[in-house]
């Protein structure tokens, strides 16, 4: 069985410098004027001839958004329930070198946090752990999800790769949704970001998204870190992984988020920085490379940006975020979140400028089968 | 002379149904329905957020109106038989529409589950409007299954691309006994008009009210078009013909005789 892994070592023929280099203005065109575009256009949309096209770009990539998805943003948040790790991301605050407080969220404690979570009117939760088979073993993940499916409709999980098992076992348990980024899809910059830990196996991780929809998942949502790696590649082969996903699992729903790197203990600075107006090209293109793809924006990003991307493609929207392990209810707590948050405001605050946009937060867009009516039992 | 569409010991006057996936405010709900004189809604179970009420999307349909859950997200037949039957425990009635999509990228709907969904929800008492790719033996098989209407796609959900499957609806509303109902595809109200003379029992529309830029006004010009092709349909439209009528006709002659 070929996997993505075979479709990237093809890709990784392609001559960027030389692709990107050359895309003309008709190239651009026609990519725009295309209903079904190909890798070629795709390319040429990622080029930096493609930036005087920017607003013909996005009108067209805002007309796509509109016509598949409406005038809507779901919105979800969140939830950190272990920091614990034994990787050594360079980039991340969670790095098992860190000194930084360990914690792990009782089951009490995610009963509160869920309590203040749905507090706000979200359903839509995403968990997130470091990587520790021996703090946050998948059992461990199982008990939070069957508290968490009191309160919330629809449950994601962003945590360390599985096998297949692993992942229908937390499906059978209520998780609806995976979310995982190859962070890097360059392999040697990879290798070198993630010198240590289970981690550093970068197939095992790149394939996770395949062992997810083998095992039933609903929707599965990936990215690139943006900035450490050249963006235009990291984008085209993101891009380029949702198509294979999506022909691949045709029944399964899926994004891609466009993360950037933001400051976190360690100083890490990005090799690659990605501008707003990369970031923008980046969501355009991929709208009209792949029209049903959902594109999500976290809160690493900061109101005023987040606002004016609503209209070129986003789908959906974390409110209401912290990266704190126990930070929706332990407020004044000295731990430290995983990355900086860019956009504090509040969920009703979120909810509210999505308004003024003209467009509708969404808070519920799935439904748990097993249980009746409301998720509150 | 009364002109009505019976489905499920309803009798309809509007022959539009309305879409609420994609409207930027629900507040815009009241006055689309209104405007359209539509009497039924479609709305995704999944959608709705019981706990919440501002956030519910079914406390601004009036109470007359009738609201058919769609079982969207639903992957298999057991997933739209689950959701059916939470939809009515839930209190929004007996109707539902199946939605059953196995392709996320043309949310083209999978004729075999739906025929198996139909016959459980169907037995269950349910008043079942499948949505189908056009495809007459599905059509036989839908309707031998106990559905109520069928509802085959113009074009793809979302696509605004009109009735793209004319020649397939036309055999469907040919041979099936069965209110033929067109869902997804239809963008504009003269492509409603188009369908309904070519004698479609009724319409339902999406996209293309809830993203025009005055939702109520597009509603009101749908509903408008679906009475007007109704009528024309009624009214027996003349045959078209590719030529004129010779003046000299060839059998001419034979009359003589």
């Amino acid at each position: 069985m070929t996997t993505f892994y075979d479709k990237l070592t093809e890709l990784r023929g392609i001559d960027f410098a030389a692709v990107f280099d050359r895309r003309t203005p008709a190239q651009i065109e026609r990519a725009l004027a295309k209903s079904e575009l190909q890798e070629q256009d795709f390319l040429a949309l990622l080029s930096p001839r493609a930036t005087d096209f920017i607003e013909d770009i996005a009108q067209a990539a805002h007309r796509a958004t509109v016509q598949n998805f409406g005038r809507t943003i779901l919105l979800y948040t969140p939830m950190y329930l272990a920091n614990y790790c034994v990787n050594h991301c360079v980039y991340c605050a969670f790095n098992a070198d860190n000194n930084i407080e360990r914690r792990k969220l009782s089951l009490v404690e995610v009963e509160s946090e869920a309590q203040a979570i749905a507090g706000t009117g979200l359903k839509h939760i995403l968990i997130l752990t470091g990587e520790s088979r021996t703090q946050s073993p998948v059992s461990y993940i199982k008990e939070c999800v069957s508290v968490l499916k009191r309160h919330f409709s629809s449950i994601s999980i962003e945590i360390y790769p599985l096998h297949t098992e692993e992942y229908a076992e937390l499906i059978a348990a209520g998780v609806d949704g995976l979310t995982i980024y190859q962070e890097v899809y360059d392999e040697k910059i990879y290798s070198r970001l993630h010198p240590g830990g289970p981690k550093h196996d970068y197939r095992f991780r790149l394939e996770a998204p395949e062992r997810a929809g083998l095992a039933g998942i609903r929707t599965i949502n990936i990215g690139a870190l943006l900035g450490l790696g050249d963006w235009r590649r990291e984008v085209f082969f993101t891009g380029v992984h949702a198509l294979y996903l999506q022909k691949r699992f045709p029944d399964v729903e899926i994004s891609v988020s466009c993360p950037r790197m933001r400051p976190y203990l360690g100083g890490y600075k990005p090799e690659f920085p990605a501008s707003d107006r990369d970031l923008v090209q980046s969501i355009l293109a991929l709208r009209l490379f792949l029209p049903r793809l959902g594109i999500t924006i976290s809160t690493r990003e900061n109101s005023k940006l987040r606002d004016n991307l609503l209209k070129l493609g986003i789908t959906r929207m974390s409110a209401g975020s912290s990266t704190v392990v126990g930070g929706h209810t332990d407020y004044k707590g000295n731990n430290i979140g995983q990355f900086e948050i860019a956009d504090h405001r509040s969920v009703a605050e979120v909810q509210e400028a999505v308004s003024r946009q003209g467009y509708k937060a969404i808070f519920k867009d799935w439904h748990d089968l097993s249980r009746l009516q409301g998720v509150k039992a | 002379m009364s002109d009505t569409l019976k489905i499920g010991g309803m009798e309809l006057e509007s022959r539009l149904f309305v879409g609420t996936g994609k409207f930027a405010d629900y507040r815009l709900i009241p006055d689309v329905i209104k405007a359209s004189k539509t009497q039924v809604v479609t709305v995704a179970l999944r959608r709705i957020d019981f706990d919440t009420p501002v956030e519910n999307i079914l406390n601004y349909v009036p109470q007359n109106i009738v609201i058919m859950p769609n079982t969207s997200g639903a992957r298999n037949a057991a997933e739209a038989v689950r959701i059916a039957r939470i939809a009515r425990e839930a209190g929004c009635g007996n109707w539902v529409k199946i939605e059953i999509v196995t392709d996320q990228k043309y949310l083209l709907p999978d004729n075999f589950e739906t025929i198996k969904a139909i016959e459980i929800l169907a037995k269950d008492g349910f008043v079942v409007l499948p949505y189908m790719s056009p495809d007459l033996m599905a059509a036989r098989r839908m309707a031998d299954a106990g559905a109520a209407a069928i509802m085959p796609l113009g074009a793809p959900i979302g696509s605004n691309r009109g009735l793209k499957t004319r020649e397939l609806v036309q055999i469907l509303v040919a041979e099936i006994d069965l209110p033929i109902i067109v869902d997804a595809g239809i963008g504009r109200p003269s492509e409603a008009a188009e369908a309904m003379e070519m004698g479609v029992a009724a319409v339902l529309v999406t996209t293309a009210i809830s993203t025009a830029d005055n939702p109520a006004l597009m509603a009101e010009a749908f509903g408008q078009a679906v009475e007007a092709g109704r009528k024309a349909y009624l009214a027996g439209p003349g045959a078209t013909q590719q030529f004129a009528s010779a003046s000299s006709p060839l059998t001419g002659f034979l009359r003589s005789e």
